[in-house]
This record gives structure tokens, C-alpha cells and sequence, in this order.
């Protein structure tokens, strides 16, 4: 997958957690949970549902990297070049 | 045969966490002793009557698109609907002590003024507790437990209006004598008061059914009339549970909702020195009541009325088998639902001495229950419109039935005052969701069952 679908797919899972939220203007360099209302429960969400659509293991110290869109694409991108 | 994770009890709590564990690919099983789910929260037939036990009301009710609270936040978790529970109104509640009757709906600022009309000097003290209570983190798993009275106290002066406030909130979540924990108590003000009470059409079971289809749609499996008799423990670890019916099985974690203390008496090298942990004491019994005509056809268009007749409001283990002197009179008639209810029904709930009512011989028992009916009744009619003439059938339930069915010692319904927040045992794979592990009331139950089943298993990949 590329930069491009990548940014695509995780803002899917993110519509798919919290359904109710305005995407559409999501800024990639600004912490996710400062623009929509998403909590930590939400947000695990989004590490399991890579896990299950991907089969992406994203452990715990790393939750941190997937706080801003493009820090979230720089973190999957190479682990999903393959998918 | 090994499953990623072993849930014991199917109650709101279990079922919330195999919820969420099978949606993600876990191998999860739930281990239900009886033969139906639903634990506190369940449902029977008795001679063609259907009745719940356990729920009232739903608390937590906001309108749909309200985000940040309990349950849409539950509902996104579990992946549901809103539509799913069907959740309709209450009418309005109230709070009766003696000298003063406090009403609510689910419109806080109507309760507001019902406060400051009956208690004018303590307006303005009551909306900087609702200040306090707005920027209290209650959730927080690791905060440091707080007497409610205490904190309460230093910012409401009257006595009366404290226990007004204290009374629904206990009767509904509270598992501490005299007092309560004041994260709890925010948790319990914030879904009553704050936000509200509403009601399935079908109750209990069209909660307990949604859960269950969910469960088993996103493959997790059931086991019904399956008791637990002994987890075995070596080295540390929870190894396998055998069942009362032989069969051995085995999983990397447990999440149990049968109780700390219960849970621990499992285990295989069980040490009742060890387990030095308090037991609940509070009990309940209740009486339900099916009536020949609605109470709204008396008058009486209440949908919960918390009720107090003595000087302060006393919330502990009685002394006597039943404390007549307060109680909770539901009506499940008294929501706005689409079309009535099959049958017209009160229920009356009180405090209850387990020990008293375990000591009975059975003739004994079922006189008592007849007496103690006749009893309550005569002080819940100070409160209701006298609706004695009309009921046509009854049926009672002791702090004894509640131990026989959910195997909570002494039938204790909100569990061990002394909750485990983190959920976590001394073995490092075996671990307590539900009632217990501390939030209470079915919202809280199954908000509990999720944060378990996200924090130890999820979280750890």
C-alpha cells in the first residue's frame, strides 16, 4: 500500500469507529483526538481493527505513532508495502 | 481444547467483554452456570406473568448524537446501534423523604430548580457540587477512594438534602454501608440525574437478546448450565478450569465476573488466610406485584419513586429480616412506550438481612415473605396512591434467591464495598470484571467487562 491509500484506509477505520465526526478536514499533522472527539477506547479501535483488516501488530509503546494522520502513515507505511 | 480467553458468567459485564474479544478474532468462550444469561440482570415466567429481575431502568439515557458519555460510548465499543436497545423515557421520578418530595426527569435543569425551589439556601451550594462533580475524573482506575458524606458535606450544608441526593444513587449502585465512594457517587449522579432513565418496551430481555446475538454473531461461543467448580492454579498461573461436569478446559487468560472473593475461592490452592478482602453486605428484597389496572388509572404516573420515612436515611444491613423505612417503588408501566405494557406491575424494593433470611426452614420462609409483603406495603401506600386492593398476583424475591442465582455471598447485589479497579489478580493471567471490579449498575456493568477485555487482553496484543 502506498503513502496515498494508506491515509485513505486509516481515515475509513477512523469513520468506521466514530461514524458521527466530520473527516472531511482532518489536518495530518495535528493530534487526531485535539480535532474529532475520539477517546482511548475509541483509539484502540483503531490499532485492532489494522490488527484484523491487516494482520498489523502495533504494540502498546508504540500507540504514540499513530497520534497525527502523518505520523500514522510514516509508522505504516513500511510495514504495509507488501499489503 | 484452548481458548485465548475463558469468560466466567454471562452476565452484562461477561457479555460485554466476549463482545468485544470475539469481534477481534479472540477465541472466547463464556462459562453461564444457569440456563439462561443475564446474571443480576435476568428474566423468568411464573405462572404465564413474565417478570425482570434486577433492572428498573436503564440509566445513562441521552438523546441520540449526545457523544462523551456512558452510552454511546458503549455503544460504539460493542459496535450497536442505539435503535438496538430501544430505549424508551421515563416518565418522571421523585425522591420522597418525609417532609419533602424532590422530582426528576431526564432534563437535568428541571432538577435544578426542583432543588432550589425546595431547598432555596442550598442553590447555590448544589450547582458547585455539580461543578465538583463535572471536573471529577471518575473513571480513572488508579484514583485514591474518597468518602462521598465528606466531600458532599463540605459543600452542601443541609443534612436533609444530602440524604435526598444520597438515597437513589445508593438504591441503585452502592455496595458500601452508611457510605459511598465518591467516584462512585459521581459515576451514579451523572446517570441518574445528569443524564437519565429510559426502558427497553420487553425489558431486561431485549438488552440480554441484543447482547447475546451480537456475542454470537461475531463467533464467540456460549455454554449454558455450565458451572465452574475449580480453576487450577501452578506457578503463579491460572492453568484450566475443570467444570462441574468433569470436562477440563484451558485458555491463556481468565476474566472472571463471579465476585473477588467468590473467584478466588476457585482456585485450586485456595487459602482463606490470604483472601482477606471484605464481603458485601447489602441485600434486597422485592416484591412485585401484577395489578389489575395501570397505576396511571390510580393516579399515579411516577416511574420511580425513592422513598424515605425515618429521620435520616439509613443505608445498611438491617437489623430486622426487611427496613421497611425506605425503599423503591418502580413502575415499569411509567415509561413513554409506543404501546402499553401486557400487564399492569408494581415493584417495591427494600433492605434485606441475608444471614436472617438464610436461617429460615421453609414454611417459615414462605411466611415470612407474607408477612413482610403486608408490612412494606403499608408503608409504601404513605408514598403511592393505595393500589392494595388491585394487585392479583405476587411474587417475592429474598437476598437468599439472589445468592442462589448469582452466587454473590450473602446475596450481596453490588458486591464487595472494597472494588479492584485495575481488574487484576495476584495471578498474572487470571482477572475480575462486573460487579466487583467497581462500576455498577448495568451501564457500568458492561462498561466494566469492556475496559477489562480492552486493558488485559486487547492492549497486550
Amino acid at each position: 500500500m502506498k503513502a496515498e491509500e494508506i491515509r485513505t484506509m486509516i481515515i475509513e477505520v477512523i469513520h468506521e469507529i466514530v461514524p458521527d465526526e466530520d473527516l472531511s478536514n482532518l489536518k495530518g499533522d495535528i493530534r487526531i483526538r485535539d480535532q474529532i472527539e475520539m477517546d482511548s477506547m475509541d483509539f484502540l479501535d483503531v490499532v485492532m481493527e489494522l490488527r484484523k483488516r491487516y494482520s498489523i501488530v502495533v504494540p502498546e509503546d508504540d500507540y504514540m505513532e499513530l497520534s497525527t494522520l502523518d505520523s500514522s502513515v510514516a509508522y505504516l507505511e513500511p510495514r504495509m508495502k507488501d499489503i | 481444547m484452548n481458548y485465548d480467553v475463558l469468560i466466567i458468567g454471562a452476565g452484562m459485564s461477561g457479555l460485554a467483554a466476549g463482545i468485544r474479544l470475539a469481534y477481534y478474532d479472540k477465541k472466547v468462550c463464556i462459562l453461564e452456570k444457569h440456563h439462561r444469561v443475564g446474571g443480576l440482570n435476568s428474566f423468568y415466567s411464573r405462572d404465564g406473568h413474565k417478570f425482570d429481575v434486577g433492572l428498573h431502568a436503564m440509566t445513562n439515557y441521552v438523546p441520540q448524537g449526545t457523544k462523551s458519555t456512558p452510552l454511546p460510548k458503549l455503544l460504539r465499543q460493542l459496535k450497536l446501534k442505539a435503535e438496538d436497545f430501544a430505549l424508551c423515557q421515563q416518565r418522571i421520578s421523585a425522591i420522597k423523604f418525609a417532609e419533602k418530595t424532590i422530582r426528576f426527569n431526564n432534563d437535568l435543569d428541571f432538577f435544578i430548580q426542583e432543588v432550589a425551589d425546595n431547598f432555596p439556601a442550598q442553590a447555590d451550594n448544589f450547582r458547585k457540587l455539580l461543578i465538583t462533580i463535572s471536573e471529577y475524573d471518575a473513571l480513572a482506575l488508579d484514583a485514591e477512594p474518597i468518602p462521598a458524606r465528606e466531600v458532599i458535606g463540605s459543600i452542601i450544608s443541609d443534612p436533609l438534602l444530602i440524604d435526598m441526593l444520597l438515597c437513589p444513587l445508593m438504591y441503585y449502585g452502592n455496595a458500601k454501608e452508611n457510605d459511598m465512594e465518591f467516584g462512585q457517587f459521581v459515576i451514579m449522579f451523572s446517570s441518574i440525574f445528569c443524564e437519565g432513565f429510559a426502558r427497553p418496551q420487553s425489558g431486561v430481555r431485549q438488552i440480554l437478546d441484543v447482547l447475546v446475538k451480537k456475542y454470537r454473531d461475531n463467533g464467540g461461543e456460549l455454554r449454558l448450565k455450565c458451572g465452574v467448580k475449580s480453576i487450577q492454579v501452578d506457578n503463579g498461573r491460572a492453568m484450566s478450569i475443570l467444570l462441574d461436569n468433569g470436562e477440563m478446559l484451558t485458555a491463556d487468560k481468565i476474566i472472571s465476573s463471579a465476585g473477588y472473593v467468590e473467584t478466588m475461592r476457585l482456585l485450586s490452592d485456595h487459602d482463606p488466610a490470604r483472601v482477606n478482602h471484605d464481603v458485601g453486605q447489602l441485600s434486597f428484597v422485592e416484591f412485585i406485584m401484577i395489578l389489575d389496572k395501570e397505576p396511571s388509572k390510580m393516579g399515579y404516573d411516577t416511574t420511580i419513586t425513592f422513598f424515605n420515612n425515618s429521620d435520616r436515611f439509613h443505608y445498611r444491613k438491617p437489623d430486622d429480616l426487611v427496613d421497611i423505612s425506605s425503599g423503591v417503588i418502580c413502575c415499569p408501566n411509567n415509561f413513554h412506550f409506543e404501546s402499553p405494557l401486557p400487564e399492569a406491575m408494581l415493584r417495591v424494593t427494600n433492605m434485606a438481612n441475608f444471614d436472617h433470611w438464610n436461617k429460615l426452614g421453609q414454611e417459615e420462609y414462605k411466611a415470612q415473605k407474607a408477612a413482610w409483603l403486608e408490612t412494606s406495603l403499608k408503608e409504601v401506600v404513605k408514598f403511592v396512591p393505595d393500589f392494595r386492593e388491585s394487585i392479583v398476583y405476587t411474587d417475592i424475591f429474598t437476598p437468599k434467591t439472589i445468592h442462589r442465582f448469582t452466587g454473590h455471598l450473602n446475596g450481596a447485589v453490588y458486591g464487595t464495598p472494597n472494588k479492584i479497579k485495575t481488574g487484576s489478580t495476584h495471578l498474572d493471567n487470571l482477572f475480575i470484571c462486573g460487579t466487583d471490579q467497581g462500576f455498577l449498575g448495568i451501564i457500568g456493568a458492561m462498561l466494566s467487562g469492556i475496559s477489562m477485555a480492552n486493558l488485559h487482553v486487547l492492549q497486550k496484543g
